[in-house]
């Protein structure tokens, strides 16, 4: 058990590396992006660009680039933004990360709630019409892509339909953070939260429906049958239980994925400021450092989830434990 | 990998013995000339029944009807440019008038809202003869825009499919097949690959490689070219299809029929390419149209983000950008290639159901 534990730790020592040396090469050494021509902008005189590449470092070997920037983002925390030299960027993703997680954790308590509830009513009636609807209706529901769904969010309840009883308590787009108004903060992400959960719920439905229609045909189900117990005990505590596993692991994937990036359009298209946000806004100005940054910090969110998700597998399982 | 514990957990045999399976060669050829006439005729081959079960799917069916309208309106975007809408769909058209029932109205209107500064594009005329769906900022033919764009978004989807299909076979194959250090060193790539933010590496990549020129010996990528969005989403999803591929040539590997051709010296090439790669190839299929879908809305998000397919050009991610600035006024321009979107995906999701059933019925792959 604890060498497997240690053996996952190294694991994800290792990939953490891989990631940091891969994001610095596709932004620093890949043949065409030029950082120092970034900076200098188009059609700087080469005086300029070595002026820039001096001042930024540039000129250095790249593992002595690499080190720095390692140093700079994750020791002293100083690294400051290429495009305005006063943006501290350690500090601005800090700021950040409230929104991205508030938008997640609401989103994340929706699609667990509607995705159990889809995939337990399409299980207790499979087969039947409402299973077909409920697995349609889930499967148009994963289709939607969510930039889409959240203009079209917008375009009713901020202009067709605002003035209508329905929509009229929506504030305009942008955060409130929860300290200062409570009531507010849950107003402006009642509606980004619907937008990012409804894929997921699909989703979730109809991985829940399949696993536990999967599990029907097990020896125990059969047995639970025999002994008498109610269709709904069987459903609930026999089937559902077993069924929860795959669940959970595809939870904590998503949820580690969402919050190192994946709600990006959710927030671009609601104006929250979140990591995501910022992640874009940098990639319109190109600002490198931003950009490498929030990039590093998600993926090292999401290698961290995996882990987790990883280690309480394998306290939950008794076969991948004894293995 | 988690999800592969997931998948190893929930179907115990899925790394155990290999039942026959389409595709499969039989180990034996045993000789039953003589026995023929006392035996039910040969059952059909595994292709032929996988195929013929698919054709009863009706779901399946229709959903690949609505595809095949879907790709043929696409490849007609031309002639309907040219000869219906009379349009041009990549030059802007700002001083352009149509004949709107009998009146000459032009196609960008002086705004009356808020200052009365900037156009408002004229509205979906519902003529097939021009601006079906009205025009976008710059006096483009919606219509016209939207056939292109899934040109675009169709061609992107299916050459990225098969490039990580092609990548995920070659690299799943080698490291099951041969295992060792290669495996290791290949496992490790792919950990890498699996662990990075779908979409941040997605975005990274673009950023780098969109706006720069890059040539690779004789070759030249424009900035702005098809090649780019297709390598980047063609590179990120080779692990989810890599990972099931080792697995299964790792089980097919410790198969009595593997075991015996290597017991009969055949050599490994011959072993790869006459036993191995016939059942990873039912596999490859069942991905298909799921790496379809997956790539089509990876390729609208990126589009979406100013990231994929480059202005002139048009995809459905970016026929819904150009319309995020008309959203309160001409919501039809984003409105439509979200709609072609969802049916599109929704019949790649039906139709995979449908390859997956018939190709894999005991269904050990769930991707």
């Amino acid at each position: 058990m604890l060498t497997i534990l240690l053996q996952r730790l190294a694991q994800m020592a290792f990939v953490m590396f891989g990631i940091s040396v891969m994001v610095f090469l596709i932004f620093f050494a890949t043949p065409g992006s030029d950082p120092a021509a970034r900076i200098a902008g188009k059609n700087a005189a080469p005086e300029t660009l070595a002026a820039v590449r001096h001042d930024f470092g540039l000129d250095q070997s790249l593992p002595v680039q690499y080190a720095v920037m390692m140093k700079k983002l994750f020791v002293t925390g100083d690294l400051v933004s290429f495009v305005n030299r006063g943006l501290k960027v350690v500090p601005a993703i800090v700021e950040a990360t409230p929104v991205t997680l508030s938008l997640v954790f609401g989103a994340a308590l929706l699609w667990v709630a509607g995705g159990l509830a889809i995939g337990i009513a399409a299980a207790a009636f499979r087969g039947r019409l409402i299973d077909r609807l409920l697995m349609i209706l889930s499967l148009t529901g994963v289709a939607i892509p969510v930039f889409w769904l959240g203009e079209m969010t917008n375009l009713l309840s901020q202009n067709r339909l605002h003035d209508t009883l329905f929509f009229s308590w929506v504030p305009a787009l942008g955060y409130v953070p929860f300290a200062e108004d409570p009531l507010g903060w849950f107003k402006a992400l009642l509606l980004p939260w619907f937008t990012l959960a409804l894929g997921f719920i699909g989703l979730y439905g109809r991985v829940l429906r399949a696993s536990i229609v999967e599990i029907y045909q097990e020896d125990f189900i059969r047995t639970a049958r025999a002994k008498g117990l109610s269709e709904s005990r069987i459903l609930l505590r026999h089937a559902l239980r077993m069924s929860l596993v795959p669940f959970v692991t595809m939870f904590g994937l998503d949820f580690g994925a969402l919050v190192g990036g994946g709600a990006l359009m959710t927030e671009v298209v609601f104006g929250l400021n979140g990591v995501g946000k910022l992640t874009y806004d940098s990639l319109q100005s190109l600002d490198l450092p931003v950009i490498m940054a929030s990039v590093l910090y998600a993926s090292f969110f999401v290698v961290v989830a995996n882990a987790l998700v990883d280690i309480a597998y394998l306290m939950l399982d008794p076969r991948i434990r004894s293995n | 990998m988690p999800r592969d514990a997931a998948k190893t957990t929930g179907n115990p045999s899925a790394g155990g013995a290999e039942g026959f399976r389409p595709g499969e060669r039989q180990p034996a050829s045993t000789d039953l000339a003589l026995q023929e006439e006392m035996l039910d005729p040969p059952a059909p081959s595994p292709w032929v029944s996988a195929f013929r079960s698919l054709l009863r799917d009706r779901a399946a069916v229709c959903a690949a009807a609505v595809l095949m309208i879907i790709i043929g309106a696409s490849v007609l975007a031309p002639a309907y440019a040219r000869f219906v809408a009379g349009v041009d769909p990549f030059s802007s058209n700002l001083e352009g008038e149509i004949l709107l029932n009998g009146e000459s109205v032009p196609v960008l209107q002086p705004s009356t809202e808020g200052l009365g500064l900037g156009v408002i594009p004229i509205g979906p005329t519902w003529q097939v003869n021009g601006y079906f769906l009205g025009a976008d900022e710059q006096g483009r033919d919606v219509m016209a825009r939207l056939l292109y764009g899934g040109r675009a978004t169709l061609l992107i989807g299916g050459l990225a499919t098969a490039l990580t299909l092609t990548l995920a076979a070659a690299i799943g194959i080698t490291a099951g097949f041969f295992g060792g250090w290669i495996d290791q060193v290949l496992s490790r790539i792919l950990d890498i690959l699996w662990a990075f933010p779908i979409y941040l590496l997605a975005i990274s990549l673009s950023i780098v490689l969109l706006t720069a020129r890059i040539e690779i010996g004789p070759f030249v990528i424009d900035s702005g070219s098809l090649v780019i969005p297709i390598a980047i989403i063609g590179i990120i999803y080779v692990p989810y299809v890599a990972r099931p591929i080792r697995g299964q040539v790792l089980a097919l590997r410790r198969s009595e029929f593997v075991m015996a051709a290597i017991g009969l010296g055949v050599p490994s090439h011959r072993i790869l390419l006459r036993d191995i790669l016939p059942n990873v190839v039912t596999t490859l299929i069942v991905f298909v149209p799921l790496m379809m879908a997956l790539n089509i809305s990876t390729e609208t998000a990126l589009s979406f983000l100013s990231l994929g397919v480059q202005s002139p050009g048009a995809s459905w991610g970016t026929i819904i950008r150009d319309g995020q600035s008309l959203l309160y006024s001409r919501p039809w321009v984003s409105t439509a290639p979200g709609l072609v979107i969802i049916v599109t995906i929704v019949a790649l999701n039906i139709l995979g159901d449908g390859v997956r059933d018939a190709f894999d019925s005991r269904s050990k792959l769930r991707p």
